[in-house]
Formats: C-alpha cells, structure tokens, sequence
C-alpha cells in the first residue's frame, strides 16, 4: 500500500481558481446570450443553454472527483488503449455517427450525443508523453519523429473525414511540444513560411505578380552574394519550390477544399467576399466587441449578442458578448484569465521531475493556446472563423469534458511530482 | 540542449495575449464607428436579388424576361401599434386576412421577432405603386424587391420550363451553399437545365436607421455592400413564329412537333400538347395554378416530345432498311413477295423492290429483311443466329441514338427502347427465343420504343446522310457566345452515307408518289418523308381507339434546312393529321407561310378519322 496521501494539499490550487474563475465566466456569458429582457427567464432553466452549461460544470466536477481518485499511474499505463479506444470511436462517427451543423462528429445515444473528437486531444497528449517520456527516447531520431507524428496524424485524418477541419487542425500545435523536447525549429518555421506563402497566394489575384516576386528576389540574392555555382543552384531550387508551394496552394483551395471551406479563407482574406455568410459573420462580430467600448455596456445589457445575430453565439462567438457587454476591460480581464492559466501551466510542466508529466503539461498548454489563440482571434478578424471553442467558456458538454479531462489529469500528475522523486 | 526554448514559448503566449489587447483597444475604444450600430435594429439588411438571364429566340426576338415583383416583410419587434384599420385599407386586407396572416407568421419556421420575416408575398408592379406612398405610415414593415418570370408568348411552357421558391429539399441538397430560402430557381426546362447560367449572383446591402427605424444611409459608406449580378442571357435556337404556328396547329390535340435544323442539331420548334400558358406559373397564383396544372387530366407538364414513349411504327422502316443494306442481306433492287400470312400489309402491291416497299409501307418485305438480318447463319443453331444477329442489328440501331436518351439540354428525357439479347432474355424468363418470337420489332412495333424527338432527329440523321448532333434548344449562353460543348460534336452512326442516300431516294418517293403525296408534297421544293401509324396499349377490343398518326420528314432534299417529326395522339393514319402538320411547318419555315390554306384548315378541323 501507497502511504495515505491527501490530494486536496497537494493539488495546485492556483491552477483549479483559475479554471473554476473562466468557467464561472463562461456560465454567465453564456446566459446573456440567451436572456431575453421580455422573457427574462431563470439562469437554471434548462430549456436555455446556460441551465444544460451548468449540468454539463456540475458533471465535469464529478469527472474531476474521478480523475483525482484513480491512481496516477494509471494514465500512463494505459494511454495506449485510451488511445486506441478514442481513435475507434472516431472511426465509427463517420459510419453512425449523427449530423449537426453540417458537420458529422457526433456519436448519439438517444437525444444525448457526444464528440469523440474532443476527447482525442488528451488521448493523444497521453501517447504523446509516454512515447517522448520513455526511456532511451531521443528526439532527433528520424524513427521517433515518424512515429509522434503517425500518433498525431491519426486522429487528425479521422477527424477530416469528419469534416471538422477547426479540431483536427489543433493537432498541428503538438510540433511545439516537439520542439521543446529537442526538435529542429526548422519544421516550426517551415510552417510559418508556408503560412505567409499561402496567404500570399490567396491575397494576390494575378499570381504571376509572385512568380515575378520570386524571380526578382532570387536574382537579388544572387547578386549580392558570392557567385559561386552551388549557391546558385540552391536558390533556384529554392524559388521553385516556392512556387511549387504556389501552385498546390491554389490547386487545394480551388479543388481540395470544399465550397464552404474556401468561403472561410477568403473570408478572411477579404471578409466582403460571401456579404451573407462567414464575412458577415466576422463582421456582424466585430460590431458586437466594438460596441462594448471600454467599459461595456454591462450584463445583460448587449443587444448584438442576441438573437442569433452571429451564428453559434453560445459556442465559437461567446468571446462577443465579453467584449459588448464588459468591454475592453472585460476583455483585458478574460485575457489576462488565460494567459495566467497557460504560464501556470508551464511553470507547472517545467517543475516536473519525469518527462512523461512534463510533455503532458507541455501540451495541455499548447492545446488550450491553440484554441484560445484561433478562438478569439478569428472573433476580432485575425484569423479564419475556424469552429473551435474557447476552453472552459464555450457552450457544450464534450469540449467541457474534453477540455476538464486535460487539465486535471496533468494536475492530478502534478500533485504527485514528489512521489516519483521518492520511487527513484 | 533545449535552452531558452520553454522561454520562447512563455513569450510567444505572451505576445498572442498582448496583440490580442492592442487589436481589442483599437476595435473598442478607438474606432468609434461601431458604436452608433449598437442596437439590434441600427443596420438593415437589404438582399439584392440578381436579375434571371433572359431568354430570346433565334431571331433575337425577346421570349423570356423580368418582372419586377415586392415582398412585404416584418419585424415584428419594431411594430409598437399598428393602425389596423388603415394598414387592410393598404394592402386591401379584410380584418380576418390579417389576423390569418400574423397567425400564419407566427407558424413560421424561421418566424423571429427580431428579423425580417415575409408577411404578404409576390406582391405586384400596380400593388407596390399603391403601397409605396404609405408604407412609412407602418414601421416594423419594409419592402423587399426582386423580380418574377414573364412571357412574350405563351408557347413553349414545357420546353422554357418554370421558376418557383427553392424547396426545403432541394435546399438541403445544395452542396455549393449557394441558395438560401426563399430564393427562386429553375424547376424544369432550360430554367432547369441552365440554372447555373441563368441564376446570376445575389448581392447585399446594408442601411444604417436611427432610433425610429428611419433609414439614414448606408453603413459603412456602403463598403460592405456587394452589388448583385445578373444571370447570363440565353440565346434560343428556336423561331419562336415557327414554335407559335406549331402550337396554333396541335392545339386541341394531343402529341408533339419537333423541327430540327440538321446541320447544327438545333431546335427550330418544340412543341407539346397540350400546354399551358407558362405565365400560370408565376407571382402570386403561383401554387394554386400548379395544383391546377399538374392535376389536370391532360397532364399540360407531360413534355411529350421528350417524355412519351412511343412504338416508332412503320417509320422505323427507313432505318430497317439502312442497316439490311450496310449488313449487306438485301440489295436496293432486292424484291420480295407481299406474303400477307404471316403479317398484314395494306395497299395494292405483290413483288416490291426496296423503293417500292418504302413507298408502300410493305410489312412483308420488312419481315423477310429482318429475318434474314438476324438469322444470317453464323451459327447452327437458331437461337444462337438470332441472338448473335440481333446484337448486331441493336448495335446499329442504337448508333441513331434510338435505346438511350440523346442528351438534349432539358431535364427528364426518356431514352426509348431498342431490345438487346439481354433484354428478351430478361423477357423470356430465361427460355430460350428465336427470330419467331420477336418479329414484330420488324416493323417498328412490338418491343421497340422511342420518343419524338428521337424522330427527329432521325430525320436529321437522314438529311445529313450519316451524321446528327445532339438537338438542343439553346444555342449561345450569353448573347455572342457557343452552345455548350456536348452540342458542336458530330455523331457519326454505323451506315455507310450511300446507304443513307437509298433512304433518301425512297423518302422521296414516299412523298412524290407513296403514303404521303396528298398531303406532305410541297410544289417548289423535294420534301423527303415517311408516315407511320402506330399501334397504342389503349385499344382493346372494346374501345377499337385510332393509332397514332406519325410523320418524319425533311426539306429540301438537296441541302436540307429543316426535320421535323410530328406525333398526334389517337389521330389515325399518319398520311393524314401528322404528315399535313409536318409540311405546313416546312412551308411555314422555308417560305414564311403556306399557301395551301386547305391543308391548314383541315388540321385545324380536326376531323382526322372521317
């Protein structure tokens, strides 16, 4: 038997304020999406979002009673058939899964239906650190790559399939995991380069202007340089790569991507695109956060947060109502809210004395960054509208759960950091 | 190893949070503009519904175009009182409609308080001059514009086809995200077909209101607005005076007349009876005149020239004919004894050559060619030699574009029947059928099914000795534009063209001298033709009802100009109804009129069994 152990000491309990603060917030914003003045219905009542939000929080603090209760090893031990388990269901959504909003990610027991894919992001943060946290791992080892990037690239595919491209595209943020634990940097700004090409493409109409572009800076590059004939040839092998990114950039979005996809991107390229669609969206957004001023209009009181005026108002657009109702002090607040919780968490990963914990630690942070940083950004016109929710915040049992099944088993893990100092 | 990077990513997750403020302070404190569009009724969403793309006719004479029509929509939040009186006075309401009408609003699907919701729908040119003056006296109503369907003519319903509301069905189906509801669509003909062309693009708009609903301008300067654009105008290939002459011969019967210009595959008229006036099917009285059309016992949306399936009866003939001549088991001057024991023939003849057979329309000759063509004795056994025989002659058949659907530019259209070795083995339940059992087919009756315009364009087949393309009804998207690629390509058949210029001689005779001479000759100008008269399920032998009267012709024989094929139902021998409706819209096209007025006078008497 393990010596008696008291959880509720050792939990960090700066990281559980924190989360139960955003929570808290997220209820209440959720309810003034729905409060009709006229109406003026009950926060509790269950026929509004907020009173199934609530069941969905008082839920997710039994699964943390749960999380708390299990031995700590068992996360580790069993993160493969976790994994494995997660990485079935995905599987089956596609075959009987249900359709909601256009998208089919639902698996439905009666009128009750979850998402699989929100329980995917701690499944594979789990095989994530195993694998990395094992002995005799090593980075730079061209087999270890493969594989990390097989255990991400699995549910990410599934999840496509579920044409739910906003969840699957999280799984990219696991390369700054990577990266932490030693991997080139090169990779990481590949991407970004890739990125700015992409945007490039997608903003200039005449894409021979960048094929100019291209050969006019290879032949500064030339020039400036020593003329020596290897040189010259790696950038022009370069520039052609470039291009060649060009042109499958615009093979995907005018044949790969479907209509509503590509309506996205060009949303945000040029967010007058589709007036009546995910332009207007952004826009009609961007009036409701505006309007809020600095100091909000108060709780309640929003009036371009109702009615569905944006679509999914309650899930991937509640950041709005924060925005007119409490301003740019709210906001600073709401912000300031998860940076905290991300730097903790870090804090948190990098105190950790076996590698498992840490890499774990290290995603859950990269994977709420992603979400908050796509979700909030795509809100005020910085990004995509990529359907992805704010952790903690948004309307929704799964990604409550999902996201509450992250942190607390990295807490959980946390709390015990100085017992495998001892086993040592 | 690994130093400084967890440092990076505190920073970069502290960056993020800070780019975040800074673009936060901008939109919220710093722009003011967003400010003054702070309550939910400050911005009014005005939809611009792009204008359809009209339709003309080959002539450039305008056939299908616009009508500008108004919707009234509510917000039903926005009405503080509501001058009940005055507003049924407006909109010439009894008290009772308008309590119907906002009982009905509240049964809407996508009834919101809060947004625009249509009240009084199509509402017209002469209501909105009405209303226009008073609608401010109502706030919480607004004016929607958009435009309808409207007709130079009324002829050619059923190839134009009609527009109507997106269904919910249909809405769900769209793939493209392009429709929204009540958005208006092509429903069946070339509306249908060219949709994509002529549906145009809708645009938005955006007004700015102040507190009384009153709109002040436009937001934003009008930036956001986009401006709609109009669908792509079609030129037809069709005469529309050609198309009204052939609706003012078949009114009051039923069947079709398809002319061909057989050179291009275009459609010079297309015509189904009956038909309906296609302006039934627009505004307001849109759903009551749809039950009312579609109920009817006439079946006026039944486009017979692409729907109805016929037996193509003795015309089949001529292509009988042809494929004997290239399978090489008869020769031009190969006679054949009138054996009428096996099948009855009519007319005074014994011992015809190929010629003569056409001209007569000798069944037994007919007989004796297909025998001989599907038991050509490549096998020993006779079920084998029919099989293999028949393969060969469906082969050439379907090389007419009999047995499929030819592809032309409408939606719906049948594609006949040519029997195949599988077909009758499907038939026969797997017993075994030899030549004996499937003769009919040799005379065009039996098995073998087409449609009119597959008729049609038969005969241009015929006039363009070995060729067709696909007949299609528009011949430029756009006003100087090609038709679409499907309809520039020629269909080359399985007979040699010499083949085709025997059945040109014989057609010729047919009207010269043959079945048709009374009535399909033209004095100044080879018409070359053949009639038919086909048997229909509808007899029996209590209700003996006429045949179908059938006619295919086309004009001049030397560089031919036009083919028609004419069908009238229940209307007896083809030499009489069909083959005088055929020649008049040969005269009527090649010469602007005819000027036999008692062959117009007797189709429309109509008295074709006396």
């Amino acid at each position: 038997m393990r010596q008696e152990y008291n959880i509720t000491q050792k939990i960090d309990w700066v990281t559980v304020g924190l989360y139960l603060a955003i929570v808290f917030l997220g209820w209440l914003n959720i309810y003034a999406v729905t409060y009709d003045a006229d109406t003026d219905q009950s926060i509790f009542n269950l026929g509004l979002n907020s009173g199934r939000q609530l069941l969905f929080i008082v839920t997710s603090l039994m699964i943390i009673s749960a999380i708390l209760i299990i031995d700590r090893q068992f996360y580790e031990t069993f993160a493969y058939i976790i994994y494995g388990a997660i990485l079935f269901l995905l599987f089956l959504v596609p075959i009987i899964g249900k359709e909601v909003g256009g998208n089919k990610a639902w698996l439905g027991i009666g009128s009750f239906g979850v998402q699989p894919s929100e329980f995917a992001k701690f499944a594979t943060t789990l095989v994530v650190a195993k694998v990395i946290g094992s002995i005799g791992f090593k980075m730079d080892n061209l087999r270890n790559q493969i594989l990390l990037f097989a255990l991400i690239g699995a549910p990410m595919m599934l999840i496509l399939l579920q044409k739910d491209t906003g969840t699957a595209l999280v799984f990219t943020i696991f390369v700054v995991v990577f990266f932490r634990e030693g991997m080139s940097p090169f990779l990481i700004l590949v991407g970004i380069g890739g990125a700015i090409i992409f945007v490039l493409t997608l903003l200039v109409e005449n894409q021979y202007y960048l094929y100019a572009g291209i050969v006019v800076i290879l032949i500064i590059a030339i020039l400036i340089g020593r003329k020596k004939f290897k040189r010259i040839a790696l950038l022009t092998l370069g520039a052609i790569a470039i291009a060649g990114v060009i042109i499958s950039v615009d093979y995907i979005v005018t044949d790969v991507l479907k209509p509503h996809q590509q309506d996205r991107v060009k949303a945000l390229i040029n967010p007058d695109a589709d007036p009546l669609g995910f332009g207007w969206n952004v826009t009609q957004s961007k009036i409701a956060i505006g309007s809020g001023g600095f100091f909000g209009k108060g709780f309640l009181k929003g009036t371009q947060t109702k009615f569905d005026f944006v679509p999914e108002q309650s899930t991937d657009f509640i950041f709005c109502t924060i925005g007119e109702e409490h301003g740019w002090i709210g906001s600073l607040f709401v912000i300031s809210l998860f940076i905290a919780l991300l730097l903790r968490i870090l804090f948190l990963a990098e105190r950790q004395k076996n590698k498992f914990a840490r890499v774990y630690g290290y995603s859950v942070a990269c994977i709420l960054f992603f979400h908050f940083a796509v979700n909030i950004g795509m809100t005020i016109g910085l990004f995509p509208v990529i359907g992805i929710p704010l952790p903690f915040f948004s309307y929704g049992g799964s990604s409550q759960w999902g996201f509450t099944i992250l942190l607390f088993i990295f807490l959980k893990l946390d709390a015990h950091r100085m017992q495998v100092l001892q086993r040592l | 190893m690994n130093e400084g990077r967890k440092e990076i990513i505190q920073i970069a997750f502290v960056v993020v949070g800070i780019i975040f403020l800074i673009k936060l302070f901008f939109i919220q404190v710093v722009d003011r503009k967003y400010e003054g569009m702070a309550n939910s009724n400050a911005i009014l969403t005005v939809v611009d519904f792009p204008d359809r793309g009209l339709i003309y006719d080959r002539n450039g004479k305008l056939i299908v175009y616009n009508d500008p029509e108004f919707d009234l929509l509510i917000v039903k939040k926005e009405i503080k009182t509501l001058d009940s009186a005055a507003f049924c006075d407006v909109f010439s309401l009894t008290r009772d409609q308008l309590h119907q009408k906002f009982k009905e609003l509240r049964a809407k699907k996508e009834y919101s308080p809060v947004k625009p919701t249509v009240f009084l729908d199509k509402l017209s040119n002469h209501d909105f001059a009405r209303i226009q003056d008073r609608i401010d006296e109502f706030p919480g109503f607004y004016i929607e514009a958009r435009s309808t369907r409207a007709y130079t003519t009324k002829a050619m319903a059923n190839a134009l086809g009609y527009v109507s509301e997106i269904s919910k069905s249909r809405l769900d189906k769209d793939e493209e995200n392009f429709y929204r509801q009540r958005d208006y669509i092509g429903q069946s003909g070339i509306e249908a077909y060219y949709e994509k062309y002529l549906r145009g693009q809708r645009g938005v708009s955006y007004r700015l209101r102040d507190v009384d609903g009153i709109v002040k301008g436009k937001f934003d300067e009008g930036n956001l607005d986009v401006p709609s654009v109009p669908g792509q105008d079609l030129v037809s290939t069709v005469d529309i005076d050609l198309q009204n002459y052939g609706e003012f011969l078949l009114k009051g019967k039923s069947g079709s007349i398809i002319a061909i210009e057989p050179s291009s595959g275009e459609i010079l008229a297309m015509v189904s009876g009956p038909s309906y006036d296609p302006t039934m099917l627009t505004g307001k009285n849109y759903s009551e005149n749809f039950v009312l059309i579609s109920n009817d016992t006439n079946k006026p949306l039944f486009n017979r020239p692409l729907m109805a399936q016929y037996r193509p009866g003795s015309i089949f003939k001529i292509a009988q004919a042809m494929v004997a001549l290239q399978e090489g088991v008869i020769r031009p001057e190969t006679r054949i004894y009138c054996d009428r024991t096996i099948i009855g023939c009519h007319g005074n003849h014994s011992n015809e050559d190929l010629r003569g057979a056409i001209t007569n329309s000798c069944n037994p000759y007919f007989w004796t060619v297909l025998r001989r063509m599907l038991n050509q004795g490549k096998s020993d056994n006779p079920f084998d030699d029919t099989r293999i025989g028949l393969a060969e002659w469906n082969k050439h058949i379907e090389s007419f574009g009999f047995g499929k659907s030819l592809g032309i530019d409408l939606p719906n259209e049948k594609g006949g029947l040519v029997p195949s070795p599988a077909y009758y083995d499907k038939a026969y339940g797997g017993r075994p059928w030899k030549f004996s059992n499937i003769y009919s087919i040799a005379i065009g009756e039996g098995e073998n099914l087409v449609v009119p315009l597959q008729m049609a364009n038969f005969a241009a087949t015929v006039a363009n000795k070995g060729y067709y393309i696909t007949p299609h009804l528009v011949k430029s998207v756009g006003t100087s534009g090609k038709p679409l690629p499907a309809y520039q390509e020629k269909h080359y058949t399985t007979i040699a063209p010499e083949n085709f210029a025997i059945a040109a001689d014989a057609m010729e005779e047919v009207v010269r001298s043959g079945t048709g001479q009374y009535r399909a000759s033209l004095k100044d100008i080879i018409v070359c033709g053949k009639t038919g008269s086909v048997q229909n399920d509808a007899r029996t032998v209590r209700d003996p009802k006429p045949d179908h009267s059938v006619f295919i012709a086309y004009a001049p024989k030397e560089n031919p100009k036009i083919a028609v094929s004419v069908y009238v139902e229940f209307s007896g021998q083809g030499a009489r109804a069909a083959a005088s409706i055929a020649s008049l819209m040969i005269e009527k096209y090649l010469y602007g009129g005819t000027k036999r007025p008692h062959i117009e006078e007797y189709v429309l008497r109509g008295k074709f069994l006396d």
